[in-house]
């Protein structure tokens, strides 16, 4: 019972406090866990930031089942923290009953649309920086033969496969583009076996591009084209740092910036949605020193050129959640 | 003639293997400099210490009974159902398909419904691998192994391409209507004025999962189908010698099981969440298989064990929640626990019955 006395004590106190004393704010990782190499982790890299920044301290949850999102929720939100941040979709439906109760706490949920006045959701543009990336892939490929390999099959991935066969098709429009899911049960975001058996699948077809938005499958997508001497797109983080010169790009998902946003903003933390595209540096691709050989000064160009016309408008991406289908790609 | 007493082979041999998988549990938080002893009243007040743990433990209690009862049904017959994962699967697929299909104007007409799907869908689910077992002696273990897989692709498919509400990116059906709402233990202890384990996902199904016990204790021991279940189990010749025809029972222990497994759905998908998402199973089914060890195949036995597992989640969950013990050492407790209930039972119940073979000699000497 100590425990539980604890609990509500902090409580207390933070309440009585109110105002006065600055509240903590919270971070909830979903299933995947902190240190999935991807998503959770970038935002695990956003709140460090804030921490070593800021010197300020954060509370962090990490889900154990599903039937926990609404316990986490109400015990952070009863317990002080302020703003509470989750990572993904998942939260959606949960957060939307639980924010009500808790009128004076600020949520921030990554990924998915929650519309209640105390709530702040993120949605990042997929579609736009994979765009991008497909242009360059297009560019880079010989055989004009172009991978993909998902994670698990859901629209999430879906978008980000769709946005980069536009760009494939938007730049050689007879480009042939190999599309691969790694699997329909969440292991399928960590078989990085099964996502360098894809690849090498892919590659016996033809593909010298692949781009992984896999998780931690990427990491056996990333390895297996680096084997076979071809080139590789990392995403969410930046992953050219895994085999300098064997990484075309990566499309990096600034999660961290939004978490680390979210933090400072604080409890003044303005609510609504937002949604992270090419103009917002939501998305994009990453130049580092370990891919500046591969990316020459005519692609360098070409793709500023089409993420300037996604930014006016100019092209326009489809967006696979709009009407779940998508034009260049079928799944 | 019993080597040992049979309470000491239903209470005592658990216990101690309980008590065994506790202690090198204690020495595994010890290692990574822990303390055992915060450790385990976190569990312990987490799960059982407030009405609100009972809530999450009696959640997750009820999910692995019916599990545990679909294991247990099936291994009397001598059929090893690993397939609970999948038909618990279909089940909810099974749930999710009635729940929206009409505006259920009361959970009353709703739930038998519902339940009606869940069964169905789930004995669906194992009547191919008891088919194949009957009729061509494929190896039920391995074909209920792969429709698992299977259910997760099927499941994929409906809930990604289907069955999930436009613009929506969440892999996931709508929400259930108001009227398919089940009652939860909280609502109905505040309608007798008391308050008890608010906000928690325990609902009116861990009546029904009760229930259940007592229908399989029933079916098992007390009519006819069971005593030909447990004939076809102990011996396949006897059985056929007496009449029982093996592809008969078989597929009947088999559908009887997904039936129990899929009724899981009601709990998991009906009673909590209220709408379908992937992940909706999260190991049940195989937690199912080491509750009906546990439980020795007896419906009490795996109330028992299904409410020991229920703790474990919950004091689990509790512990990766608010203690800096890493998440994955709570994977590693419950394994642990499995290991020695389940499957180095012997290690435990061969000295113990070597303690009472000398007993019982000392006492005629």
């Amino acid at each position: 019972m100590s425990f539980m006395k604890t609990l509500m004590a902090s409580a207390a106190v933070t309440a009585v406090a109110g105002g006065a004393a600055l509240a903590d704010p919270a971070l909830i990782f979903d299933l995947g866990g902190k240190f999935d190499k991807s998503f959770n982790e970038a935002a695990y890299n956003g709140a460090q930031r804030w921490t070593e920044e800021t010197g300020g301290s954060y509370k962090e949850l990490e889900m154990q089942s599903e039937a926990q999102r609404e316990q986490a929720l109400r015990r952070l939100a009863e317990t002080g923290a302020n703003p509470i941040v989750m990572t993904g979709f998942a939260f959606g439906n949960t957060l939307e009953e639980v924010a009500p109760d808790y009128p004076e706490t600020k949520f921030v949920i990554i990924d998915a649309v929650v519309e209640q006045p105390n709530v702040k959701s993120i949605m990042f543009a997929e579609q736009e920086g994979s765009f991008l990336v497909g242009v360059l892939a297009a560019m880079a490929s010989e055989s004009k033969t172009v991978g993909f390999i998902g994670g698990m099959d859901v629209p999430l991935i879906r978008q980000f496969g769709c946005g980069y066969a536009q760009g494939v098709k938007h730049q050689e429009a007879d480009a042939k583009i190999l599309a691969n899911m790694t699997g329909t049960t969440p292991a399928a975001w960590n078989d990085p076996v099964k996502g360098g058996e894809l690849t090498k699948a892919q590659i016996s077809q033809g593909a010298d591009v692949v781009y992984a938005a896999a998780g931690g499958t990427g990491i056996g997508v990333l390895q297996a084209a680096a084997d076979a001497d071809i080139l590789s797109i990392g995403v969410d983080s930046n992953q050219n740092h895994l085999h300098p010169g064997k990484v075309l790009t990566s499309m990096v998902k600034r999660v961290d910036n939004a978490v680390y946003d979210a933090f400072t903003a604080g409890e003044n933390l303005e609510t609504g949605a937002q949604v992270l595209g090419l103009a917002e540096g939501g998305v994009g691709y990453a130049l580092d020193d370990n891919n500046k050989d591969l990316i020459t000064e005519e692609m360098k160009t070409r793709v500023d050129e089409v993420s300037q016309q996604i930014q006016s408008g100019e092209i326009e991406v489809h967006d696979y959640y709009s009407d779940n289908t998508c034009p260049a790609l079928s799944f | 003639m019993d080597k040992m007493p049979k309470w000491a082979d239903v209470i005592l041999t658990p216990l101690i293997s309980l008590i065994l998988a506790m202690a090198i549990s204690a020495l595994v938080i010890l290692a990574i400099g822990e303390s055992p002893w915060m450790a385990l009243k976190t569990m312990v007040t987490g799960a059982l210490g407030s009405s609100y743990g009972w809530g999450f433990t009696l959640y997750y209690t009820t999910n692995f009974i019916f599990t545990g009862l679909a294991v247990a049904v099936a291994y009397h017959a001598s059929l090893f159902n690993i397939g609970g994962e999948g038909q618990a699967m279909i089940g909810g697929l099974g749930v999710a398909l009635i729940c929206l299909a009409l505006p259920w104007p009361h959970w009353g007409v709703a739930l038998p419904a519902a339940m009606i799907g869940a069964a169905l869908f789930g004995a669906a689910w194992a009547f191919i691998p008891a088919i194949l077992q009957a009729k061509r002696g494929s190896h039920i273990v391995i074909t209920t192994i792969m429709f698992n897989f299977i259910a997760a692709a099927l499941l994929n498919y409906m809930l990604v391409n289907i069955m999930r509400p436009q613009g929506s990116q969440d892999p996931a059906t709508a929400r259930f209507p108001a009227g398919a709402h089940l009652p939860q233990l909280s609502e109905m202890a505040a309608m007798i004025g008391i308050e008890w384990g608010k906000n928690t996902p325990v609902n009116i199904t861990f009546f029904i999962a009760l229930i259940a016990c007592v229908l399989v204790w029933l079916l098992i021991w007390r009519t006819r189908l069971g005593y030909e279940i447990r004939a076809l189990g102990r011996s396949e010749p006897a059985a056929l010698y007496a009449g029982i025809s093996p592809v008969r029972i078989t597929v009947i222990a088999m559908l009887i099981s997904g039936g129990l497994a899929g009724l899981m759905a009601i709990n998991n998908v009906m009673g909590e969440a209220e709408r379908l998402v992937l992940n909706a199973v999260e190991g049940a089914g195989f937690i199912g298989i080491a509750v009906a060890l546990m439980g020795r195949n007896h419906p009490f036995g795996v109330l028992l064990a299904a409410l020991l597992f229920g703790f474990l989640y919950q004091g689990g969950g509790e512990l990766a929640l608010w203690t800096t013990i890493p998440r994955e050492l709570i994977v590693v407790i419950q394994a642990l626990v499995i290991l020695f209930t389940g499957a180095l039972d012997n290690m435990v119940r061969m000295p113990l019955e070597r303690i009472f073979l000398a007993l019982r000699k000392k006492g005629r000497a």
